[in-house]
């Protein structure tokens, strides 16, 4: 009998050798006249156990974590496929705690199916979503998305729901749904794996976008970093045509649905949403004015429903199985589970999808390991580089949109970066001011030159020059990008400046019981 | 204002590439990013006796067209080497000790970053994270990724692009 053998095609895993294990795999398996099926899955998300080895057994399948390409001689004669002990034996995949104890909705399929197979994606629940909203008119699959209190994952958290009965209810000949799959945020990467590894799952959520709201035509803006997603999605997008889950007359019903990938070139700022429809148009990314809203006026002009990755791969689930199931998950206004991406400084980085409400200490510490060899940590971001720094005493936070708002935080698209006592804070909010600069679209003055005289501030500060006045300069620069940009390039980059600033005022050479102007 | 602009326009010989890959997007003037990209790809960079060809195929200003090619980061005027290497320089790399293995790298090609090798062989550029943030430091060398990079076996990845 032919043993299967999973060894994932996402990027992270590739990155660490996979395409090469999987070249060892099959020609020692040759070697010893051994039939073996290796398929390419998605990555279940445990980063650190990447490549990720697992094969089939009648138990289940069998995890061998961190496999090198030298580590195959040693599998075979572990007799790993038939789930022989091994160093790298993780047991029983289901039973890895870390996958066990999540709470996985967006993240469902990840690790288990081969991502661009059709027939895989059915026989996982795919594509129930689309054949309920297939039958249903606009206004009902926008009520179902709102009564699910789902709220976009791009950062802002905005009710989907809403923004989808505007586009609805605006009258226009061509209307469009636009995908931004710019996830320019370090510390962020669930939209990508997504992408990868899930690919008709992002689909399914935009055909079902279209049908609710009467588009006709989608675009998935995804940043050119994201080679591996691009190519996935183009491939994924052929072979849902030509099976009638998108195109002319899906599922043989008079509906019709298509959509286009397109890639970016390298500016962050284009993560913003008028900024990209203005290089989805094929323009510079000069963030828009707003009013008028996307919604109304958006890509070329026409009303637009623009989302993340992760808030339209949250509607399928929601029109399958009804937006009660995903509203019983989460806690306040924040409906439904986060995908969160544990990244940075830590022992056990990945995916890790919870009900909003988990606190950081347990994302950080119960899944995480804390960081690299049991150092003690002293700084987080969340929420990416426009997020706020929190130490050590702020971890029992609970991860919800209002908590953090309320603690001067932003959850933006739920990327945690962890930083241990190396860390010098003063470098941190300098490069805050230096990537504002470097990625201003340079439309508005408080973020294209602030962000400038903002490194040269600091820069001041830390050389010792007028410290408690330059202190005070700083904050004045940081309420006049926050209260005079655009948009949140400018306007959210004194976030982690200011709270690295008020939190860790030694590392800028400043007396740490120093009280804030700005407070 | 000098006509140094159109000196270029009338001196430089067609770039058949350029009309080429305008043609094979319909002459949109949406794909212009994608154009771009196609281009980049082939020719290592967007050389400026381009620019006016892909005004006039998609009806824009030579103006426009300059104005997104200087915009995006991923387009260059000048030539890129033959080999790219792009590092990760955000946050989570940071944490990962990625700004120790950025200046190992300009030692090791005694380059800065956005700078290309005396003998033209290898860029080294920034990136803003590759989404690779669990294990980082991370970079894209040629496309293809590479992650928990260490300072001190940079040699080896110059060593397989020389």
């Amino acid at each position: 009998m032919m043993v299967k053998v999973f060894v994932p095609r996402d990027m992270l895993a590739i990155a660490l050798g996979a395409d090469e294990v999987v070249d060892a795999i099959a020609k020692e398996a040759a070697a010893q006249n051994i039939s073996v099926q290796i398929i390419r899955n998605s990555s279940r998300g445990l980063a650190w156990l990447e490549p990720f080895v697992e094969v089939e057994t009648p138990q289940g399948r069998m995890g061998y974590g961190g496999v090198k390409v030298a580590d195959v001689p040693s599998l075979f004669a572990a007799d790993f496929l038939n789930g022989g002990k091994h160093k790298l034996g993780q047991g029983l995949v289901e039973e890895i705690p870390y996958l066990k104890n999540q709470e996985r909705l967006t993240f469902v399929r990840a690790g288990i199916t081969d991502p661009v197979s059709i027939e895989d994606y059915l026989a996982h629940g795919g594509f129930a979503g689309l054949k309920k909203a297939l039958a249903m008119n606009g206004a009902e699959v926008v009520k179902e998305v709102t009564d699910s209190g789902l709220r976009g994952r791009g950062g802002a958290g905005f009710p989907t729901g809403i923004k989808w009965k505007t586009v609805l209810d605006a009258k226009a000949e061509q209307k469009y749904i636009c995908c931004n799959a710019d996830e320019g945020d370090s510390g962020t990467f669930a939209d990508r794996m997504v992408m990868e590894g899930d690919p008709f799952m992002l689909i399914e959520g935009m055909t079902i976008a279209g049908l609710a709201v009467g588009a006709s035509k989608g675009f998935i803006y995804v940043r050119s970093e994201y080679p591996y997603a691009i190519d996935t999605l183009k491939e994924a997008i052929a072979i849902a045509v030509a099976s009638k889950w998108l195109g002319e007359n899906i599922q043989h019903t008079d509906k019709s649905f298509t959509l286009e990938v397109r890639r970016g070139g390298g500016a962050y700022i284009c993560g913003e949403e008028t900024s990209m429809l203005e290089s989805l148009e094929g323009k510079r990314g000069i963030v828009r004015a707003k009013p008028p809203i996307p919604a109304l006026e958006g890509l070329f002009g026409k009303p637009t429903v623009i989302n993340n990755v992760l808030s339209f791969c949250a509607v399928p689930f929601i029109l399958a199985k009804g937006s009660k199931a995903y509203a019983d998950f989460g806690m306040g206004r924040s409906r439904g589970t986060m995908p969160f991406q544990l990244g940075g400084n830590l022992e056990q980085g990945g995916i890790v999808e919870k009900a909003f409400g988990i606190t950081l200490r347990e994302l950080i510490y119960d899944f995480g390991g804390g960081p690299y060899m049991g150092k003690p940590l002293r700084a987080v971001q969340v929420g990416g580089p426009l997020g706020a720094y929190l130490t050590a005493a702020e971890l029992d936070y609970k991860m919800d949109y209002e908590t953090l708002a309320a603690h001067g935080a932003m959850l933006g698209h739920g990327g945690i970066v962890v930083f241990d006592t190396t860390v010098d804070m003063a470098k941190q909010a300098r490069f805050a001011m230096e990537f504002c600069a470097i990625e201003s679209c340079g439309k508005c003055t408080p973020c294209r030159i602030g962000s400038t005289r903002g490194v040269e501030v600091i820069d001041k500060i830390v050389a010792g020059q007028d410290r408690a006045a330059n202190a005070i300069l700083l904050e004045d620069l940081c309420v006049t990008m926050t209260d005079g940009s655009l948009c949140a390039m400018g306007g959210l980059t004194p976030m982690p400046v200011m709270s690295a600033l008020s939190k860790f005022p030694e590392d800028f050479g400043l007396p740490k019981d120093k009280k804030l102007a700005a407070e | 204002m000098t006509d140094k602009h159109s000196l270029i326009t009338i001196e430089t010989p067609r770039s058949p590439v350029a009309a080429e890959i305008c043609l094979k997007y319909g002459n949109r003037p949406e794909a212009l990013l994608e154009i771009l990209h196609d281009i980049q790809a082939k020719l290592h960079h967007v050389p400026e006796s381009a620019l006016p060809i892909i005004a006039e195929a998609l009806n824009l200003s030579r103006a426009e067209v300059y104005g997104v090619v200087t915009f995006y980061h991923d387009y260059h005027l000048k030539p890129q080497g033959k080999h790219t290497i792009k590092i990760c320089r955000a946050e989570a790399c940071q944490s990962a000790g990625g700004m120790g293995v950025i200046a190992a790298l300009e030692k090791a090609l005694n380059i800065k970053l956005g700078e290309t090798t005396a003998d033209g062989n290898i860029t080294l550029e920034a990136v803003y994270c590759l989404g690779l943030c669990p294990m980082g430091p991370a970079a894209l060398i040629d496309g293809k990724p590479k992650a928990a990079l260490k300072a001190n076996n940079v040699n080896d990845l110059v060593k397989e692009l020389a």
